[in-house]
């Protein structure tokens, strides 16, 4: 080894080893980068692919339901629906707009509420803060009061299909009670958000709103029974929504806790319910085939009602 | 006086009134889209009725259908991708109109600064409408318990099992109408009324009259009784009691009947719609008892405001009923 070190031929050799090598490497490098660099375009066939989505993208039956139901959001769906009822034209899309909006208001509220204080001296000032001065504060607040108009809109109309589609009867109608529970929830939602600005229009909506609880019977100051049950303006009712007799400091800070949190909380437990039983109840109701006057059976009572959970074929 | 364009922009241009405004043009849409769907499914149902072998054997909607076609497909991609462009769309709404029209911010709060009219969030106008011709305690407490669980019973009362998961109208007739007349005629139209008609002082202008902050009406309400004359000076010396409080008395026994009366003329009336036809009849002896006594309640209760609406507003009647304690 030594000798063949002073030979200067191999040398060369040693150098024309190491440049074929490097070129080779090049070569193999440059193939791994292309093979690399076409497999990007099919991210969906890599291992991290994979790892986050835990199913292999293809064009298969079994793999298509696999991508929903192995989903933590997608699997709220079942693998299969009815064909008619991809159409626009049967629930006109709108518990999925509501609920869509939900989230909206969610992300738009939660924006809102770091620039936010729920106190008497800062709420109006923070609201104009928030029109002048934060970057596209304007348009955050705009957002979140129509997306809240545009859910109750959303919320009636869909209570509306539901009707217009007899989608509430057997075995609906538990989760028929659900939705109006939903939809008194969201008006409470709106109404409670209504106060925070501090402005004229939110005080006299909700002077006017609470002044009705006055007159709660039993329960208010000034309704039926109200007097002989001990009530006054200082412990009634009213005085329990306000935090006080008049609409001041503490109702805003119950508005606030009621808009932000609480009715929010318990909006998202009822949705986790009333989603639920659209699957366990079979999936939307329709469109199901015409039933004929002819064919309505004697009613059996109780008649069990066995489901098939949408979706199983 | 001439027609006051202008006062008709200010109202429906007010930045909470879009909704109401939009509501306008969105759910007469709706509902006509619903029964153009409904009565396409009726015609259907003729067809079948009409003829035993086609009942058997066809496609019982009015959806395109091939036989080759599976009756289900799969949700992604054919239903999810509906949802996701639908959220682009609403999205896209959502911005424009950010954009365009901005939230309204008034005056810091100022109680001792009265806002004129001061109404409630449009989608409570129809229950501060609802104060005009009901106290408080009905109006902002018994009604609404009464709309949300009237709305909840629904299922359990309706006993049609006709018209589950597809839009009819001839197989729900009454169902349908009785919703319609209580979403769109007392819900949305009592909104309408309180946003469009009721100007300061909650007082009426019709559309295209001027809100006059200054206008006073005169009101000549009356109570029932006083259309009667009740006075019950009569009883005050069989008694030994004054003359008011004969009056108060009095009074409070006269206006039971009238109630007992409506109570009564509006059970027979509904008794009369729900048993009309034939296929009603049918339905109505599927019901039990409980299930009859509590849609009739509840439907009774519901005609109640239109009655007690056309006394105010046409005969400026007041109380029916007036005691010491409450009055209706």
């Amino acid at each position: 080894m030594p000798e063949e070190n002073g030979d200067g031929k191999s040398k060369t050799g040693v150098l024309e080893k190491a440049k074929d090598s490097a070129a080779a490497l090049r070569e193999t490098l440059t193939e791994k980068a292309k093979q690399q660099a076409t497999e990007l375009k099919e991210p969906e066939k890599t291992q991290l692919y994979r790892s986050i989505f835990r199913v292999k993208h293809d064009e298969e039956p079994r793999n298509r339901a696999l991508s929903v139901l192995s989903n933590v959001f997608f699997h709220l769906h079942p693998a299969k629906v009815n064909r008619d009822a991809t159409k626009y034209n049967f629930t006109w899309g709108m518990g999925g707009i509501t609920f869509y909006l939900f989230i909206v208001l969610t992300f738009t509220g939660v924006l809102l509420m770091f620039y936010y204080h729920p106190s008497k001296v800062q709420a109006f000032r923070d609201i104009l803060y928030l029109e002048n001065d934060v970057p596209f504060g304007k348009l955050l607040r705009n957002m979140h009061r129509w997306a809240a108009h545009l859910m109750i809109i959303a919320v009636w109309l869909h209570m509306f299909r539901v009707f217009m589609t007899g989608s509430y009867k057997r075995p609906r109608e538990f989760n028929w009670c659900v939705g109006v529970l939903l939809m008194v929830l969201t008006m409470l939602l709106s109404f409670t958000g209504y106060l925070l600005p501090d402005d004229q229009l939110g005080f006299w909506a909700v002077t006017v709103g609470t002044n009705m609880a006055r007159a709660t019977p039993l329960l208010g100051n000034e309704g039926p029974g109200g007097p002989q049950m001990g009530m006054t303006p200082y412990n009634d009712v009213r005085f329990a929504l306000l935090g006080g007799s008049i609409v001041d400091a503490n109702a805003l800070l119950r508005a606030y806790i009621w808009h932000c949190i609480a009715i929010p909380l318990i909006v998202a437990i009822f949705l986790g319910v009333h989603f639920w039983r659209v699957r366990k109840d079979g999936g939307i109701s329709g469109p199901a085939p015409v039933m004929l006057e002819s064919e309505i059976k004697e009613e059996r009572s109780p008649r069990p009602v066995i489901l098939r959970p949408s979706g199983m074929g | 006086m001439p027609f006051d364009w202008r006062q008709i922009w200010e109202i429906a241009s007010a930045p909470d009134n879009v909704p109401i405004v939009a509501l306008l043009f969105v759910a007469p849409f709706f509902m006509w889209y619903a029964l153009r769907q409904g009565i396409a499914n009726d015609k259907l149902i003729a067809i079948l009725e009409g003829d035993a072998q086609a009942a058997k054997t066809k496609y019982r909607k009015t959806q395109e259908w091939d036989p080759k076609w599976e009756r289900e497909v799969h949700t992604w991609p054919y239903l999810m991708r509906m949802e996701f462009l639908v959220a682009i769309l609403v999205t896209v709404l959502l911005m424009v109109w950010s954009l365009t029209l901005n939230a309204p911010l008034e005056e810091p709060a100022n109680p001792n600064v009265t806002m004129n009219p001061a109404k409630a969030p449009w989608y409570f106008l129809g229950l501060q409408e609802m104060l005009v011709y009901f106290d408080p305690w009905i109006a902002g407490v018994v009604m609404p318990t009464l709309i949300i669980v009237g709305l909840m019973v629904i299922p359990y009362i309706d006993s049609n099992p006709l018209g589950n998961g597809y839009y009819t109208y001839k197989q729900r007739r009454f169902s349908i109408w009785t919703f319609l007349v209580g979403f769109i005629g007392l819900w949305v139209l009592m909104i309408v009324i309180g946003t469009f008609i009721r100007g300061p002082g909650w007082m009426w202008f019709w559309p295209g009259q001027t809100w006059d902050a200054e206008r006073v009406d005169y009101a000549v309400n009356r109570n029932l009784d006083q259309v009667f004359g009740i006075d019950g000076s009569w009883l005050a010396p069989i008694f030994h009691t004054t003359k008011d409080q004969a009056a108060i008395w009095a009074r409070a026994i006269f206006g039971i009947f009238p109630l007992v009366i409506f109570f009564i003329v509006a059970a027979i009336l509904v008794h009369w719609v729900c048993t009309r036809t034939e296929f009603s009849k049918k339905i109505y002896k599927r019901m039990s008892l409980l299930q009859l006594v509590t849609m009739y309640t509840f439907l009774i209760l519901m005609l109640s405001l239109p009655i007690k609406i056309l006394l105010r507003l046409v005969f400026t009647i007041k109380y029916i009923w007036v005691t010491p304690w409450f009055s209706i």
